[in-house]
C-alpha cells in the first residue's frame, strides 16, 4: 500500500465514525413544556425550520399540552405535522402559529414527524 | 374529534341567573356543555374539579346530557375560571367560538379592555383579541350568551363592531382556498425559475467540459493548453450562481437539518454537489497536484445539471403533491364565506364565522346554505350531493335540518342556526378527513424506521466505495473513487420512500370523502382490505328501520280500501309506531280518513273503536278469540305472513271478521345488491339482529343472507363480533353508531351508518354518510385500490434504491464495466419521486366497480 492510500483509508474510517457518532449514537435532551397560566395548559413553542426545535419535549401525563408549532421554511416536506399516536395531524403554513392540543393519558414516548418521516420529534410524556 | 357539543336553547338572552339564597350571598348559576367524558367516573373528575375553585358553591355535572351546572358566588369566582378547571382535568369546557372584527382597535390598551369587558360578560368563556387581526376571537356558551350580549360588551369598552364592507367579503371569498395553495404556488414558481436557470447554464457548460468530444473545440483548446484552463475557470465562474442561488435550499436545508443531528436529502446533494466542484477548482486551481494531466478533469457540468434536474424534481412533486389534496380543497371551497342573517330585523350580510348559534339566516334559491340549521319557514329542494353523495335534491320544509355548505335550489327558506363555525357537519368533515390524510398507516410504521436510518447508511455507503475505489479501483482511482462517491450519493432517494404512502392515502382517503365515505384513519384503511367475514345489523342498516305497510286482504265482500280506511281512522288516534305506519300507508293509497269514537288501546292485544257507527276492532289472534270473532278465513294468510317476517293484525268490523293488515320493516332498495356485491368480493356476510328467528330469517331470505344471529341481546352484539373474531377472521361491523358502538369497536373496522349533519360518530371507523350499504362496498374497494396503490409506490421506492444504490457505487463495474454518469443518477433521483407521486394520483381516477359495470 502506498502511503496515499493510508491516509485515504485512515480518514474514510475516521468519516465512518464520525457520521455514526454524529447521527445516531449523540442524543439531544429535551425541553420541559411549561405550564401557562391561561388554560392550564403545558405549552411550549415549536419552531419548525430544518427540523423541530426543540425535538424532544417532556411533558406531565393527564393534562393538556399545546405545542405552537411556528414554520419558517418553504420546503413542502414540513407542511404538516403528524401525531400518530394520538390520530391527529396539523397543517403548517409558512410563518403562522399554529396549535396543536393534545391530551396524554399514558407515560411513554411519542414521536411527531412530518407525513415523509423527514422531520422528527419527540414528546416523551412522564 | 371535537366532542364540544353547541347545545341549542331556544330562549336566546342572558341566562345567568341570579337567585336570592337562605346564605344570604349572592349566587350565581352557570350552565355549559363539557365534551370529552366517555366514562362513568368523567362526570366526578369535572365536577371535584370545579368545586375545588374557590367560590364555588355546588357543581353538578350531567353525564347523560353532557351538562354542567355551577353555583357560585360572584364576587370570589369567575366563569372563565370553571373553562380553566375542566381543562386541566382532561375535558373541553362546551364552547362554541366566533370571531368578530372589531372598528379601530389600534393599541394594546384596546386589547386588554375587550377581553376584560367580554370575559365579565356572562356565557363567555374566554376571549383573545389581537391587533394583527382586529378581530376577537370568542369562546362561549351559546346557551347563556347572544350575539346582543356580545354586542353590548364591546360597546360598553368603548369600541364597535365593524360593519363587514363589501371588499371585505370579496377578499374572503378569494382567500377560500386558503393561503396554503398561495405558498405552494410560489415555492413552485420560485423553484422553476431555480431550475430555468440552472439548465440554461448547464447547456454551454456541458459542451465545454468535454471538448475532447467535439471536433472544433478539440483544436480550439486542446488538453493541458492554457486556453483551456482559462476557459473552464470561466465555466467555474459560471457555475458558482447555479450552485449558490438555484441550489441554496440544498444547502439550507442540510444546515437545519445537521443543527438536529439528522440529514435528509438536501444533505446527500449537497454533500455530492460540493464534493463535484471542489475537485473541479482543484483541477483548474493546481492542475499540477495530478500526477496525470488527464485527471484533472472539471465536473462543473455534473453541479450545474444535477441541480437542475434535482429542482425540477422538487417543483414537479410539489405540483403533483397538491393534486393529491384535490379532494379536501373541493370540501374546503364548499364552505359559503357569507350569510344573510336577520339582526335587529334587519336582513344584514356577515361573514360565516360570525354566525352565531340561534340567529335566523336567510337563504334564497341558488345560494348556499352558510352553517348548519333547522329551518323555520319556507319550503325548497337542496342538492346535498357534495356532502352526503346523494345525486337527487333532498326537499326541505320546517323542522328538517339542513346542512351548511350545501346548494338551495329552487325555493327560499329561514333556518335557525344550530352548528356554526368548527361545529358544522362541513368543518366535522373537513376535520376528520384531514386528521385521517394525516395519520399513519400500519405498513409506514416499517418505512419509519428505514428512513430513520437511510441518510446517514447512504453516507457511510459513499464514503466506503469512494476508499474501497480508491485502494483498489483502476487508476486514474481519484477521478473514479470521486465519481462514485458524488453518483452514490446523488442516486439515494430518500423521498420516494417517505412519500410512497402518506401521497397514497392522502388521495385515498380523499377519494373516499368524494364518495360520502368517511375513513378514520390509515389504520381502518389498511385492515378494509383484508377484511373476511361482514356483520350487518338488521334494523337501519339492511332495512329502513321503520315499520311500512305492506299487505291489505279482505275477506269477501269487503274491499281492501274501505278494510284499511277503517283500520287508519281507527288508527290515527293511536300513538303505536305500527299504527303511524298503517295511517301513512292508507294515506299514501290517498284514502280520506274518517274519525275514530270511543277509541280503546287493550294493552298487548290491539285496539278498539267505532269508525262511521261501524264497530271495528284491530288485533292479534288472541283478541279475536277473547272477542269471538271467528277468522277461520283468513288463519292461512295470517300464519303466512308471520312466516314472512310481518307482523299481521286482524280488522273485524261489527263483530264480523273482515281482512288483515300487514306491517313489516321494509328492506331498503339497494341491500339486496348490496349484499350480492359484498359476496362478489369474497366477504362471508352475517346479519345480526335482536328480533326472533321468525323475522330475521325471512328478512335474511330476502336479501340472500345465509349466516343469521337472531335474538341478540344489544349488549352481546358485540360479544357476537368477538366470537366470529375466534374464529380468525377479520370481521367488520356495519350498524347505526349509536345502539351498535360497542360491537362498532369491537370489529377490526366498524362502520357508522350517518345521516344527516351527524358524521362525527366517535366509534367508528368508517362513516358512511349517505344511508346505504352501497357505501361499504365502495369502502372496500377504495382501501383495496388504496393499499395496492401503497405496495407499488414501496416496492417502486425500495426497488429503486436497492437497485441504484449498488449500481452507483459500482458493484457491476468488475463484471460488466457498468458505471453510472452522475448525470443519469440525477436524472433518476429527480424522476423517482415524481413518478411515486403520480402514481399516487392515478387513485385520484378510482371509480367504484358497480359505478361502472
Amino acid at each position: 500500500m502506498t502511503p496515499d492510500r493510508w491516509i485515504v483509508l485512515v480518514v474514510g474510517l475516521l468519516l465512518v465514525v464520525f457520521i455514526v457518532w454524529f447521527f445516531w449514537l449523540k442524543r439531544a435532551k429535551g425541553a420541559r413544556a411549561a405550564m401557562t397560566s391561561g388554560g392550564g395548559y403545558q405549552e411550549v413553542m415549536i419552531l419548525v425550520k430544518g427540523g423541530y426545535t426543540p425535538d424532544t419535549i417532556i411533558v406531565n401525563h393527564d393534562k393538556p399540552v399545546r405545542l405552537n408549532f411556528r414554520r419558517e421554511e418553504t420546503a413542502s416536506c414540513s407542511d404538516k405535522v403528524v401525531f400518530a399516536d394520538f390520530q391527529k395531524s396539523a397543517d403548517l403554513p409558512t410563518g403562522e402559529l399554529v396549535a396543536v392540543e393534545l391530551m396524554p393519558k399514558e407515560p411513554g414516548e411519542y414521536v411527531f414527524s412530518c407525513p415523509m418521516g423527514m422531520f422528527r420529534g419527540r414528546l416523551i410524556v412522564e | 374529534m371535537n366532542k364540544v357539543k353547541a347545545t341549542v336553547t331556544q330562549a336566546l338572552g342572558v341566562r345567568a341567573i341570579a337567585a336570592v339564597t337562605p346564605h344570604a350571598i349572592a349566587m350565581q348559576r352557570v350552565e355549559f356543555s363539557v365534551g370529552g367524558m366517555t366514562c362513568p367516573h368523567c362526570s366526578l373528575a369535572v365536577e371535584k374539579a370545579l368545586k375545588a375553585i374557590d367560590g364555588v358553591i355546588e357543581a353538578h355535572v350531567n353525564l347523560a346530557n353532557k351538562r354542567a351546572t355551577v353555583d357560585y358566588d360572584p364576587t370570589r369566582a369567575e366563569a372563565p375560571n370553571f373553562a380553566k378547571a375542566i381543562r386541566t382535568a382532561g375535558y373541553s369546557p362546551g364552547a362554541a367560538t366566533m370571531r368578530i372584527s372589531i372598528k379601530r382597535m389600534h393599541c394594546a390598551s384596546c386589547v386588554t379592555r375587550i377581553e376584560l369587558a367580554l370575559q365579565m360578560t356572562s356565557g363567555v368563556l374566554s376571549a383573545r383579541a389581537s391587533v394583527g387581526t382586529n378581530a376577537v376571537d370568542i369562546e362561549y356558551d351559546p346557551s347563556a350568551t347572544s350575539f346582543e350580549a356580545i354586542r353590548a360588551a364591546i360597546e360598553s369598552a368603548g369600541h364597535k363592531i365593524a360593519e363587514p364592507k363589501p371588499a371585505d367579503f370579496k377578499t374572503a371569498v378569494e382567500e377560500g382556498i386558503a393561503p396554503e395553495q398561495a405558498a405552494q404556488d410560489a415555492e413552485y414558481r420560485t423553484l422553476m425559475r431555480k431550475f430555468w436557470f440552472a439548465a440554461a447554464i448547464s447547456i454551454p457548460v456541458m459542451a465545454l467540459s468535454y471538448p475532447d468530444l467535439i471536433p472544433g473545440l478539440r483544436e480550439w483548446m486542446p488538453m493541458g493548453s492554457d486556453t483551456r484552463r482559462v476557459v473552464w475557470a470561466l465555466l467555474g465562474l459560471l457555475s458558482l450562481p447555479v450552485l449558490l442561488w438555484s441550489g441554496s435550499q440544498f444547502f439550507a436545508g442540510m444546515w437545519d437539518a445537521l443543527k438536529h443531528r439528522s440529514a435528509n436529502m438536501h444533505t446527500l446533494i449537497a454533500i455530492g454537489v460540493t464534493a463535484a466542484f471542489v475537485y473541479s477548482i482543484a483541477a483548474v486551481a493546481y492542475p499540477g497536484l495530478f500526477p496525470d494531466p488527464a485527471l484533472a478533469e472539471v465536473f462543473w457540468d455534473v453541479t450545474d445539471v444535477v441541480i437542475a434536474l434535482v429542482v425540477l424534481g422538487l417543483a414537479l412533486e410539489i405540483k403533483a403533491k397538491g393534486r393529491t389534496s384535490a379532494a379536501i380543497k373541493k370540501l374546503i371551497g364548499l364552505q359559503a364565506r357569507t350569510a344573510r342573517v336577520v339582526r335587529d330585523g334587519k336582513e344584514i350580510d356577515v361573514l360565516f364565522e360570525e354566525v352565531v348559534v340561534g340567529d335566523i339566516a336567510v337563504v334564497r334559491p341558488g345560494e348556499k346554505i352558510p352553517v348548519d340549521g333547522e329551518v323555520l319557514d319556507g319550503a325548497s329542494a337542496v342538492d346535498e350531493s357534495m356532502i352526503t353523495g346523494e345525486s337527487i335534491p333532498v326537499e326541505k320544509h320546517a323542522g328538517l335540518e339542513v346542512i351548511g355548505g350545501t346548494l338551495n335550489k329552487i325555493g327560499s327558506f329561514k333556518f335557525k342556526a344550530t352548528k356554526v363555525g368548527k361545529d358544522t357537519a362541513l368543518a366535522s368533515i373537513i376535520r376528520m378527513v384531514k386528521d385521517a390524510q394525516g395519520s399513519k398507516a400500519p405498513i409506514q410504521r416499517f418505512v419509519d424506521v428505514v428512513s430513520g436510518y437511510f441518510v446517514p447508511a447512504v453516507m457511510l455507503l459513499a464514503v466506503l466505495s469512494f476508499v474501497v475505489w480508491y485502494l483498489v479501483g483502476p487508476e486514474p482511482r481519484f477521478v473514479y473513487a470521486t465519481i462514485v462517491l458524488v453518483t452514490t450519493l446523488i442516486i439515494a432517494c430518500p423521498c420516494a420512500l417517505g412519500l410512497a404512502t402518506p401521497t397514497s392515502l392522502t388521495v385515498g382517503i380523499g377519494k373516499g370523502a368524494e364518495n360520502g365515505i368517511l375513513i378514520r384513519s390509515g389504520d381502518a384503511l389498511q385492515t378494509a382490505q383484508k377484511l373476511d367475514s361482514i356483520v350487518l345489523d338488521k334494523t337501519g342498516t339492511i332495512t329502513r328501520g321503520e315499520p311500512a305497510l305492506t299487505d291489505v286482504l279482505a275477506v269477501s265482500g269487503q274491499s281492501e280500501d274501505e278494510v284499511l280506511r277503517l283500520t287508519a281512522s281507527l288508527e290515527r288516534a293511536s300513538e303505536h309506531p305500527l299504527g303511524e305506519a298503517i295511517v301513512k300507508g292508507a294515506e299514501q293509497r290517498g284514502l280520506t280518513l274518517g274519525v275514530a269514537e270511543n277509541f280503546a288501546a287493550i294493552p298487548g292485544h290491539g285496539v278498539s273503536g267505532r269508525v262511521d257507527d261501524r264497530d271495528v276492532l284491530l288485533g292479534n289472534a288472541k283478541l279475536m278469540h277473547d272477542r269471538g270473532v271467528s277468522f277461520a278465513v283468513l288463519a292461512t294468510d295470517l300464519e303466512r305472513l308471520a312466516n314472512e317476517g310481518k307482523t299481521p293484525m286482524l280488522v273485524a268490523v261489527n263483530g264480523a271478521a273482515a281482512g288483515l293488515v300487514a306491517v313489516a320493516d321494509t328492506v331498503k332498495p339497494d341491500s339486496v345488491e348490496a349484499i350480492k356485491a359484498l359476496r362478489r368480493l369474497g366477504l362471508e356476510v352475517v346479519m345480526l339482529t335482536g328480533d326472533n328467528k321468525r323475522t330475521a330469517d325471512a328478512i335474511a331470505r330476502q336479501v340472500g343472507i345465509e349466516r343469521v344471529l337472531a335474538e341478540v341481546l344489544p349488549d352481546d352484539k358485540a360479544h357476537e363480533v368477538q366470537k366470529l373474531q375466534l374464529e380468525g377472521k377479520t370481521v367488520g361491523m356495519v350498524g347505526d353508531g349509536i345502539n351498535d358502538a360497542p360491537a362498532l369497536a369491537q370489529a377490526d373496522v366498524g362502520f357508522a351508518i350517518g345521516t344527516g349533519t351527524d358524521v362525527a360518530i366517535e366509534a367508528s371507523d368508517v362513516t358512511l354518510i349517505k344511508g346505504s350499504l352501497m357505501g361499504v362496498i365502495t369502502a372496500i374497494e377504495i382501501s383495496r385500490a388504496t393499499m395496492r396503490n401503497v405496495r407499488q409506490n414501496l416496492v417502486g421506492a425500495f426497488g429503486y434504491n436497492i437497485l441504484g444504490i449498488p449500481v452507483a457505487m459500482g458493484v457491476l463495474y468488475p463484471f460488466f464495466g457498468i458505471l453510472l454518469s452522475p448525470l443519469i443518477a440525477a436524472a433518476a433521483m429527480a424522476m423517482s419521486s415524481v413518478t411515486v407521486v403520480t402514481n399516487a394520483n392515478r387513485l385520484r381516477f378510482f371509480q367504484s366497480r358497480r359505478i361502472t359495470s
